[in-house]
């Protein structure tokens, strides 16, 4: 694309502008995770010294190595779990035609519509009689069957042409070769998009892990975060930002690969 | 290699009309068959009725000698093309031509060996690494027909395999399937739209139209005695001439709306009434008119005139009917133009008026050709 130089300078002023509007408070909480109390109090922005002493805090307070572990257990969980439930769910839903099938997928949809909380309350009871509270199964398992995803896999799904069910038919591959040989190879972007998504939301989640957790063993990092700031009357921000710092670290990392990913998947394109 | 037989095969959709009906034909192991009719004449529902991709409402399907009605697709021991490929875009070619051996646990190093003849054959032996989407529709075509033919079925299933092609790649397919399919004796089984394709490859042609067979039979059978108007006007380019006209066996003539009666030769009117019929003429046989014609001449008005460079073909008024001629040559002729032209009587046609059949056949075509500036 070719543009005039005075266009160029003014999108790359606002462009400039809302990166650091929108990066300000990360590069902030990076600048007081060095800092020591009365810096912070102080108000300044650079730190005197660049020295970890914050985050060595952090990590003797908490255990903050079993709290990522146990995130990473969950995102992780939580992200395989949604791709195998959502996309079989898919795979029904647009190779399998059978009465009533948009009635159904409409009634999963619109399951979107239900908040969250609103179940929540339920599904503690659920957990809480299966005796599976302070389990990885109880803090996973309810997010598996994903309305979001299972229309987004259903929407790629769909533009699949007939033509190559009928070609794997005709070859001899069951509906279930079909599904692991063809659809889901061709599918990989949306399935990268999808993983992306669920990790990323577990990792982020916090209400949930709260209410099912009551001792260390599966806690996760954001509830730690949330036990850094409350130890103490006068809390050590300092130390709070360096944990902020330790947690979103996985989350920046997993972006970026998923970016590289996610924009190769976007530029292959598809084939008529 | 596989006879398929279709007995009284019919397929509806609501329980009510049948978009296929009473289908009855018998395709010998070896041949090559060409399914031909304009779009939406259920020639495509057909051909995926004998796939199995398709549910037979009525009839009995055979494949070879056992009864296929309810097979699934991969126990029918055939192999289709699709119309666009249907290849897997994230497999390389080596691996689309190998993808339904692997499935069919075929050892491995028989399945290399396997795609490399077939890939040899069909000249893609250079592209093996490469992504479909990597290639030219003419080389994604044959990546289609090698995974046909690696298979190794006996029956061969085609649908419309040449209509993303542009012309003169068409025109080469066009031989190299019919060039392969004699030299591995499969039975074929090829729809498409086009009548030339029809025309050049078919051992026999069936022409299907609203479900129902028109005619079945070998292209030249078809072209000379075409079973009704429908064919008549199907097969050739450009199409039959036909008129609705008056016979009159008394003076053993028929006579055409605008009141030119032409004298038909002995014992056309064979079996005929005095009536009305529809009268059909091929382009071909509308000649140049010369000096003393043995042949009836009239004048007509010419209406459009296409110069080919090794033919012209014109329009002009029959009566109330627009007809085509086509000359040998390039005329001189321009719209507006009243020209003579020769009729060859002994190469018309009498069809029914209502129901449409074949009630006079055209003569032999070698017959009558005048020397000079005749058709084809």
């Amino acid at each position: 694309m070719t543009m005039s130089v005075p266009k160029k300078i003014t999108f790359y002023t606002m462009l400039t502008v809302s990166a650091v509007i929108l990066f300000f408070p990360i590069v902030y909480a990076f600048m007081i995770s060095f800092m020591t109390g009365p810096e912070i109090l102080q108000g300044k922005f650079f730190p005197e010294s660049f020295h970890l002493d914050n985050y060595i805090r952090v990590f003797d307070r908490l255990p903050l190595l079993n709290y990522l572990l146990n995130s990473f257990i969950v995102s992780a969980g939580v992200m395989l779990g949604q791709l195998v439930v959502c996309s079989l769910a898919a795979y029904a839903f647009v190779f399998i035609p059978f009465r009533g099938s948009n009635f159904v997928f409409f009634l999963f949809i619109s399951t979107m519509m239900i908040p969250w909380e609103a179940t929540m309350i339920p599904n503690f009871f659920i957990i809480q009689n299966l005796n599976w509270l302070n389990t990885y199964q109880g803090l996973t398992l309810p997010f598996f069957a994903l309305a979001f995803g299972t229309f987004l896999l259903r929407q790629h799904f769909k533009t699949i042409p007939k033509e190559l069910h009928e070609a794997s038919q005709v070859a001899g591959l069951g509906p279930f070769r079909f599904f692991l040989k063809v659809v889901l190879p061709v599918s990989k972007t949306s399935l990268v998009t999808l993983g992306a998504y669920g990790f990323l939301t577990t990792w982020n989640m916090y209400l949930w892990p709260l209410l099912v957790t009551t001792n260390n063993s599966v806690r996760t990092v954001q509830i730690g975060l949330k036990q850094l700031q409350s130890q103490e009357v006068a809390t050590d921000w300092g130390v709070v930002m360096a944990g902020v710092i330790v947690v979103i670290i996985p989350t920046l990392l997993l972006l970026f690969l998923g970016q590289k990913q996610l924009q190769k998947g976007l530029t292959q394109g598809a084939l008529k | 290699m596989k006879k398929v037989e279709l007995i009284g095969i019919s397929k509806s959709y609501d329980r009510q009309k049948d978009v296929i009906s009473n289908i009855d034909v018998r395709i010998e192991p070896g041949e090559f068959f060409v399914l031909v009719g304009p779009s939406g004449c259920g020639k495509s529902t057909m051909l995926r009725m004998i796939a199995g991709l398709e549910e037979i409402t009525g009839g009995t399907l055979k494949i070879g000698e056992q009864t296929a009605n309810r097979l699934p697709p991969s126990r029918r021991d055939l192999s289709m093309v699709f119309q666009n490929y249907a290849l897997y875009p994230h497999l390389s070619v080596e691996d689309n031509i190998t993808f339904g051996l692997d499935v069919k646990k075929v050892p491995k190093a028989e399945r290399k060996k396997r795609a490399q003849d077939t890939a040899e054959m069909l000249g893609l032996t250079d592209y093996m690494k490469r992504k479909p989407r990597e290639l030219s529709g003419g080389q994604r075509q044959r990546v289609a027909l090698a995974r046909a033919i690696v298979s190794e079925a006996p029956i061969c299933l085609m649908d419309e395999p040449l209509s993303n092609l542009d012309a003169k790649l068409r025109g080469h397919m066009r031989s190299e399937i019919r060039r392969i399919q004699r030299q591995l004796g499969i039975t074929m089984i090829y729809v498409t739209h086009d009548q030339v394709e029809a025309m050049t490859m078919g051992d026999r042609i069936m022409i299907l139209h609203e479900g129902k067979i028109q005619q079945i039979g070998s292209p030249i059978e078809i072209y000379n005695h075409p079973a009704n108007p429908f064919v008549a006007t199907f097969i050739g380019s450009p199409p039959m001439n036909l008129a609705q006209a008056e016979a009159d066996p008394g003076t053993s003539s028929v006579i055409l709306p605008g009141g030119e009666p032409i004298r038909l030769p002995e014992g056309a009117f064979e079996g005929i009434g005095k009536g009305p019929v529809t009268v059909g003429i091929r382009p071909e046989f509308l000649m140049p008119a010369q000096g003393t014609s043995e042949h009836p001449v009239f004048r007509a008005e010419v209406t459009n005139v296409e110069v080919l460079g090794h033919e012209t073909v014109f329009s002009f008024l029959a009566g109330t009917e627009e007809w085509t001629a086509k000359w040998n040559g390039q005329w001189q002729i321009q719209p507006g133009d009243r020209i003579p032209i020769a009729l060859d009587e002994e190469s018309i046609c009498l069809f029914d008026a209502k129901s449409g059949t074949l009630m006079k056949k055209p003569a032999a075509r070698q017959l009558s050709v005048p020397a000079e500036g005749a058709a084809t």
